[in-house]
């Protein structure tokens, strides 16, 4: 019971945090962009356009850095059997991230915010870019800790029987960080990219400063179609990864009992459960399957059949199959709303090209509501990746349910689940009324003041 | 030759060290920003004058967490999973704190300023009121059991040692506030803080004189240790020199090093446990039974070696760069106070301004 409330709680806390990770890394080098094309020109439109979109970033910023130190507790608190198990090679990447890229972040963050008109224009703009940098290299030691957990590298087992790290550099060339890294990057940018684009589209619709949040919209849509059509090549591209490591989480995102060569891919489907190993798909594209899996037409897919008989051979008995429901939906609702937004988006660039964009109602209505997509296709991605591990937390070396703190009752588990529930919802509900609040006033009034008498050195009241 | 495994140990509580010293100031300010500033415009001053830093500081803690989950996992899983209700607390304080900077200023409303400063002040109180019993226990031991897992409930982590640790850096964490307010605000604020310090030196005074005999009974030390005297001695200079009107830059020392020679003196005295077993001596953790691998550690001696001279660099800019006085607003609310800084202005006091960085450059 305590362990499938922690697991709960995990699953509830990290895909909270992940709303705002995105939109933080995202949004952050879109302000940056910004602020270097206001360093570039000298536009006073520019830089107010740069603190509107700053604004958003840092209430983003403060819920996302608050959810994150309960990821960071939780290791400890709620599965301290995993921890000490794996705290060796995976506690490193996590020490890693805080001192080069936390302190980094935080720091100058802080002098961005406060440095308005203090700092020297061209520090001042690299204070931004630093914090850019820091969110995305955070997410590289993150996601080097949460590869190995997909797939173990670089250790050996000590007298102990624990995984002890013996080649730290494995952890970064872990094929599964590689293309896992980069895919999570790219939907950053993404998800950054739609927001901005959503708040550029109300103002326009608005007809508020239309000619300043038509540059932002440019501006996203230009980040937005590259990111979007590598996001779709480098995750195809690591479902071939993961179908090499993890078969079973491929196997499992298709339905595919039986193994199959060449397999075809269904685009909706009836059944495919625990109990039911011949699902009746809808409507199946040939070879497809064999393509996303393998790289080749003809590839052969395992089947989750064999795949148990193997696992129970080499692992002993148990149920080594992942909720294939989840893993099936979650991989679609990622594909197909990525899709989605993708012919959206070539049809923001040809109105864009044609210069109808702020013409175009139903593509400004429609670019508003599409906020709300990437935030669903994220959350797909976490549930493919982390459901099709289960029922491993360490693939092949440690099972979920051996993994939580024996101390903790699930009362206390209770009590915390609970808890936070109403922390995030109450934090939520206050970041979405602030966020649009401020994404619905126009852009700030204040002009740059060239010539101030005041001292360099005295604070404002920012805060 | 140091071992790697005490060398972590060391690095760990200077992890700590570094985080009371520098969130200690700003959980102060945090926690008497409704004591110290009584308008709207004071409390944002206040507010303002950890503005720039709290997050960088607050880092600290992430870092020796994430640090003592490297180093020595068996420490961060077992104390961890112990702490499990006082740790919720602190998440909580830390969260609702956390954003309350960014949210309280964003809404005109006082209600919603309101409930933002009582969740800045209540989370600010809380903070090293729990992790202070969170350290406290790790010296007077807790109950576990030979697999080195936990095996009380929540009032087992009650102990008057950890309570009285927890209470000895509350008071210090307000008394640096307030040294720290007389350094970067103005009146009243600063009035304010000062006459604050007079109670809380000498209420810090004794409980640090009694934390040092408690820490010492607990332990059966009978040599004399020095950092347990400087941290008495610090204290004692920063009650006298507190609540005067001149030498606020070496009130702010003594009340640092204080704070520092306190926390450290703990580390020093739980040397080589890390986590005592008040079930048996055997089921105690220790930097050898907990530790990682030698070549985890020494990866991360390196990364160590590499960042955190950068780290302390350009923190230290950051406190460089925003050196000088948050004034309360003297025009009417809303307006950037436009009136130059004034007064000491370095932590050593009484020496001359220094110069501003180069003013904003103009827009081409």
């Amino acid at each position: 019971m305590a362990n499938e409330l922690a697991r709960w709680q995990f699953a509830t806390t990290s895909i909270y945090h992940f709303l705002f990770v995105p939109v933080t890394i995202g949004l952050a080098f879109l302000v940056a962009i910004l602020q270097t094309a206001w360093y570039r020109n000298g536009n006073p439109e520019y830089r107010r356009l740069c603190k509107f979109f700053g604004t958003l970033l840092l209430i983003n910023v403060a819920v996302g850095v608050v959810t994150g130190l309960v990821q960071e507790f939780e290791f400890g608190m709620n599965w301290s059997l995993y921890a000490r198990y794996v705290g060796d090679v995976f506690g490193g990447p996590l020490a890693m991230e805080g001192l080069a890229a936390f302190f980094l972040e935080s720091t100058f963050l802080g002098l961005w915010l406060f440095g308005w008109d203090r700092l020297p224009r061209r520090i001042h703009l690299a204070c931004i870019w630093l914090v850019s940098f820091g969110t995305i290299l955070s997410a590289a030691f993150i996601m080097a800790a949460n590869s190995w957990m997909q797939h173990p590298v670089g250790y050996t087992m000590n007298s102990k029987g624990q995984p002890q790290l013996n080649n730290v550099g494995a952890l970064f060339t872990n094929p599964t960080f590689l293309w896992g890294y980069v895919h999570v990057i790219l939907a950053s940018l993404v998800t950054g990219a739609l927001v901005m684009l959503a708040v550029s589209a109300w103002q326009i619709r608005k007809r508020e400063a239309v000619a300043s949040f038509h540059h932002t919209a440019r501006l996203s849509i230009a980040v937005l179609l590259p990111s979007l059509v590598l996001a779709l090549f480098v995750g195809s591209e690591l479902g071939v990864i993961e179908a090499r490591y993890q078969p079973m989480k491929i196997a499992a995102a298709e339905a595919q009992w039986k193994t199959c060569k060449p397999c075809s891919f269904s685009l909706f489907q009836i059944g495919g459960g625990k109990n039911d190993h011949t699902p009746s798909q809808i409507i199946e594209i040939p070879h497809v399957l064999s393509l996303l899996a393998t790289n080749s037409w003809n590839g052969e897919v395992k089947g989750l059949e064999p795949l148990q008989k193997e696992y129970e051979k080499k692992y002993g008995p148990g149920e080594y199959v992942p909720n294939v429901f989840l893993q099936y939906w979650s991989m679609r609702i990622m594909a197909y709303i990525a899709s989605l937004v993708l012919l959206f988006t070539l049809w923001g660039a040809w109105l864009l090209h044609r210069g109808a964009l702020e013409r175009s109602k139903w593509f400004l209505r429609l670019a508003m509501w599409a906020v709300v997509t990437p935030f669903a296709m994220n959350t797909a991605g976490w549930m493919l990746t982390e459901n099709g591990r289960q029922p491993w937390i360490v693939q092949g070396l440690m099972k979920t349910v051996k993994a939580n703190s024996p101390a903790v009752s699930s009362g206390e588990v209770w009590a915390s689940l609970v808890a936070f529930i109403l922390i995030f919802t109450a934090l939520g509900a206050a970041d979405v009324f602030l966020m649009l609040r401020y994404a619905r006033k126009g852009l700030p009034t204040e002009q740059p003041q060239p010539h101030r008498t005041v001292p360099a050195t005295s604070p404002v009241l920012t805060y | 030759m140091l071992a790697l495994h005490t060398l972590w140990f060391i690095l760990l509580a200077i992890l700590w060290v570094g985080f009371f010293v520098l969130e200690g100031f700003d959980l102060g300010v945090g926690a008497l920003h409704t004591v110290v500033g009584r308008t709207e415009d004071e409390q944002r001053a206040a507010i303002n004058t950890i503005g720039p830093w709290w997050d960088g500081n607050e880092v600290w803690l992430i870092v020796a967490g994430a640090g003592t989950f490297a180093a020595f996992p068996g420490w961060y899983a077992t104390w961890f999973s112990a702490l499990y209700l006082a740790l919720l607390l602190v998440l909580a304080a830390l969260m609702a704190r956390g954003v309350a900077f960014e949210f309280r200023g964003k809404s005109d409303d006082p209600r919603w300023r309101r409930t933002w400063s009582l969740c800045l002040t209540i989370g600010s109180l809380l903070i090293p009121l729990l992790l202070g019993v969170g350290l406290g226990d790790l010296l007077t031991g807790l109950p576990i059991n030979a697999e080195h897992e936990f095996t009380g409930n929540f009032f087992d982590l009650l102990r008057p040692y950890g309570l009285f640790t927890g209470i000895t850096l509350l008071v210090l964490c307000l008394l640096h506030g307030c040294t720290f307010l007389r350094l970067r605000s103005g009146p009243p604020i600063t009035d304010r803080a000062r006459s604050l310090s007079r109670p809380l030196g000498w209420v810090a005074v004794a409980l640090v004189v009694g934390f040092v005999i408690w820490t010492r009974a607990e332990v059966g030390k009978t040599v004399p240790d020095p950092v347990q005297a400087l941290a008495i001695l610090a204290v004692v200079f920063a009650a006298v020199l507190a609540p005067r009107e001149q030498h606020i830059g070496w009130a702010f020392t003594c009340s640092a090093v204080a704070i520092a020679a306190t926390v450290g003196s703990l580390f020093i005295h739980l040397y080589p446990h890390v986590m005592v077993s008040s079930t048996s001596a055997a089921y105690d953790l220790t930097v050898n039974n907990a530790a990682s691998g030698h070549y985890a550690l020494a990866v991360m001696t390196v990364v160590t070696i590499v960042f955190l001279p950068l780290v302390l660099l350009y923190q230290g800019w950051s406190f460089y760069v925003f050196r000088a006085r948050v004034l309360v607003p003297s025009e009417p609310a809303g307006t950037p106070s436009q009136t130059p800084a004034a007064g000491p202005s370095g932590p050593q006091g009484g020496g001359p301004e220094p110069s501003a960085p180069s003013p904003p450059a103009a827009p081409a």
